[in-house]
């Protein structure tokens, strides 16, 4: 994985609640076996109109959104099904950071799985960057994952939480399998200790 | 001697899998049973190869094919028209036989649901740590596992090492006192749950079930509650294991046999919640109270009661939920006001992990027994597991179903997601037993409405929503 220490760009505003991973990356896409290619259908029923034309009125179809490295949500982001395809689509579409009051359990863990920021910011301070990023589309913010703190250049600036070891992977790139590896006599002892029941 | 500090049920559970903790960093928690199926696991296979890597544990993995497969007749060799869903089922063939894994295909007469399977298996059992790349895995909590879903890289990494590195998370308990009346059932409660603490009303935390109305529940309605805990954001739901339990466990395949079995039972007795032990947060919940439930919105949390009316927006506080409830009404169709009993349905789907079991099949079967679907509607009812299917035709109720005019279909995820040829049509309403009325769920454009399975068959027979509560048997 690539180390992540600081994203820069312009900010995608997508102000809505409760955005589940059916709506990220809708089930007829969940087919693929490889990890790649699920950009293209990020936000699908949302992006698409039902003719296949881009619909001109959702939000991140505006040509000033395009290519935005951040994306701002509505409170529990990502919430729902557990398919990393959603992490896998939101990377491969641009997105190295995902601002919102709260996000899904197993979406935020997925998104630390694939080197990318699920960041927790107020309320308040969401809703700061979404009317910003509304009023003035091109509005640009830094996400600082070193110093936990995301800031623009007209003086906002919050900090965040982020658990120490999901800091370090997202900064480091590690690889959890290679570390939990190093500790293979470890886990042959406990085995030996707990034998399965069947 | 001191005593020693009382524990809740998750606690003991996690803290006899640490399998190593440094200071201040999370666990690395051992994995006793991992589930696998065909769409979030070829990517974690495919890792492994890339990497090197093998692994670590075959004989603790239970695959199935579920998400994809048609659920037409199987006798015959079944024709999957989609390429790629053919191409991941293939590849959960290639991978689970390369590893050396063993996989229940959909000729298997034990595929089924993973959820449905494990615990029909016997796998699935108290004390244990369960996972699978699927949100619905708190499933198996019913028996007093902590059972969660992951996401692909975390497959990968059980797959490798069988352990999983995580972070300790908060515990909940959600205390439901006083008994269900008849005619509310498991759903109608988990529904009102979700209703009361909200979609993300338990993100971080795992949900323990206690109470009478929770005792009183079959372990198929366990198994219901603790289905949809990720509908209310929380990872994990689980319940104290007791005689029922050990019952439905006794005798199954991959359960432990004769003494070997009393044995587990004595160790099964201590994983209960100890007098005294505190959650980070309680959720009380009347269970007299409750009546059958029908979702109006967009997500499980937008429930109404079968007596009610489809609320307003204004009915919400704050702007957020306004908002929210606004968008849920437009894609649903529906105006604030309308009673729920006039909302008419074209489709119903009786199935899915949180309620395609026998006892569920059983309560359709008991509605439609004697009756005809009402015209112009098209009810579908899949069973959860082949073993299900085959249990639910020796007791005849496939017959009361197809009599009834319900289709009786091969087992599968079905439409509940709509992965496999079985979705609905734009703007066409479902009834459904399944646990997410998520927009375009079952496909793009359906609206769905999540009930119990008596409310589901009774929609069907009546073309739009009853009260079950009002609901004479036809006499044989």
């Amino acid at each position: 994985m690539d180390p992540l220490k600081k994203v820069s760009g312009v900010v995608a505003p997508l102000d809505r609640a409760n955005v589940d991973t059916d709506q990220v990356i809708p089930k007829q896409f969940l087919k693929r076996i490889e990890r790649t290619g699920f950009g293209q259908y990020a936000f699908f029923d949302w992006r698409y109109l039902e003719d296949g034309v881009p619909n001109p009125d959702f939000i991140l179809n505006k040509a000033e959104y395009r290519g935005a490295p951040i994306l701002a949500a509505g409170p529990n982001f990502g919430s729902g099904s557990s398919r990393e395809h959603a992490p896998w689509a939101l990377k491969e579409y641009g997105f190295m950071a995902i601002i919102a009051p709260s996000f899904g359990d197993i979406f935020r863990s997925n998104c630390f799985q694939n080197g990318m920021a699920p960041v927790v910011l107020s309320q308040a301070g969401v809703d700061t960057i979404l009317a910003k990023a509304l009023r003035n589309p091109g509005y640009r913010l830094t996400v600082d994952i070193v110093e936990k703190r995301v800031y623009d250049e007209e003086g906002f600036s919050e900090s965040f939480e982020m658990e120490p070891f999901r800091l370090e992977s997202l900064v480091e790139g590690l690889d959890d399998i290679g570390h939990t590896l190093q500790s293979v006599d470890t886990i042959a002892e406990f085995e030996q200790a707990h034998p399965a029941r069947w | 001697m001191p005593k020693t500090t009382p524990k809740t049920m998750f606690e003991k559970i996690w803290e006899q899998h640490v399998v190593s903790q440094e200071e201040g960093k999370p666990a690395l928690l051992y994995i006793d049973l991992h589930l696998v199926h065909e769409v979030t696991s070829p990517q974690a296979f495919e890792g492994l190869r890339l990497a090197g890597r093998n692994v670590r544990r075959p004989d603790l993995i239970v695959a199935v094919a579920d998400h994809d497969v048609p659920t037409t007749p199987r006798d015959t060799e079944v024709v999957i028209e989609d390429p790629i869903a053919k191409q991941q089922l293939a590849a959960l063939s290639e991978n689970t036989a390369h590893f050396g894994i063993e996989l229940f295909d959909m000729y298997s007469p034990g595929q089924g649901i993973v959820h449905v399977i494990g615990p029909e298996l016997g796998a699935t059992q108290p004390g244990m740590t369960i996972v699978c790349g699927d949100s619905h895995t708190a499933t198996h909590g019913a028996f007093g596992a902590l059972a969660f879903g992951i996401g692909t890289s975390e497959i990968e990494h059980v797959l490798a090492t069988q352990c999983l590195v995580q972070a300790r998370p908060k515990t909940m308990e959600v205390r439901v006192t006083g008994e269900l009346q008849p005619g509310v059932t498991a759903k109608d409660l988990i529904l009102s749950i979700i209703g009361q603490i909200g979609v993300a009303g338990g993100t971080g935390h795992v949900i323990e079930y206690t109470g009478q109305a929770i005792r009183d529940l079959s372990m198929e309605g366990r198994m219901t509650v603790c289905n949809m805990s990720i509908e209310g954001g929380a990872r994990a739901g689980m319940i104290a294991p007791d005689e029922k339990t050990y019952e439905y466990l006794r005798g199954r395949t991959r359960a432990p046999k004769g003494d070997a079995f009393d044995e587990a039972i004595k160790d099964w007795n201590e994983l209960a919640t100890d007098e005294g032990a505190e959650f980070d947060a309680l959720v009380e919940i009347d269970a007299s109270e409750i009546e059958p439930r029908v979702t109006w919105g967009t997500n499980p949390g937008h429930v109404a009661t079968i007596s009610g009316n489809v609320p307003s927006p204004e009915d919400f506080e704050s702007p957020g939920d306004q908002e929210n409830a606004a968008r849920a009404l437009e894609y649903m169709e529906l105006k604030p006001g309308q009673r729920i009993t006039d909302i008419a349905i074209d489709r119903v789907f009786i199935g899915s992990c949180t309620n395609g079991r026998l006892e569920d099949l059983r309560a359709a079967a008991a509605i439609a027994k004697g009756r005809k679907v009402a015209p112009g509607v098209r009810a579908m009812v899949v069973p959860g597991s082949t073993l299900t299917k085959k249990l639910a035709e020796e007791e005849g109720l496939d017959k009361i179903l197809t009599d009834a005019g319900f289709e009786w279909r091969s087992a599968g995820c079905s439409m509940c997601l709509g992965m496999n040829p079985d979705i609905l049509s734009p703007g066409e309403r479902c009834a459904s037993t399944s646990n997410r009325n998520f927009e375009g769920r079952q496909g793009r454009g359906g609206l769905t409405h999540l009930v119990s399975p008596e409310m589901a068959a009774a929609a069907a027979i009546e073309g739009h929503f009853v009260d079950v509560r009002d609901w004479e048997p036809v006499e044989a």
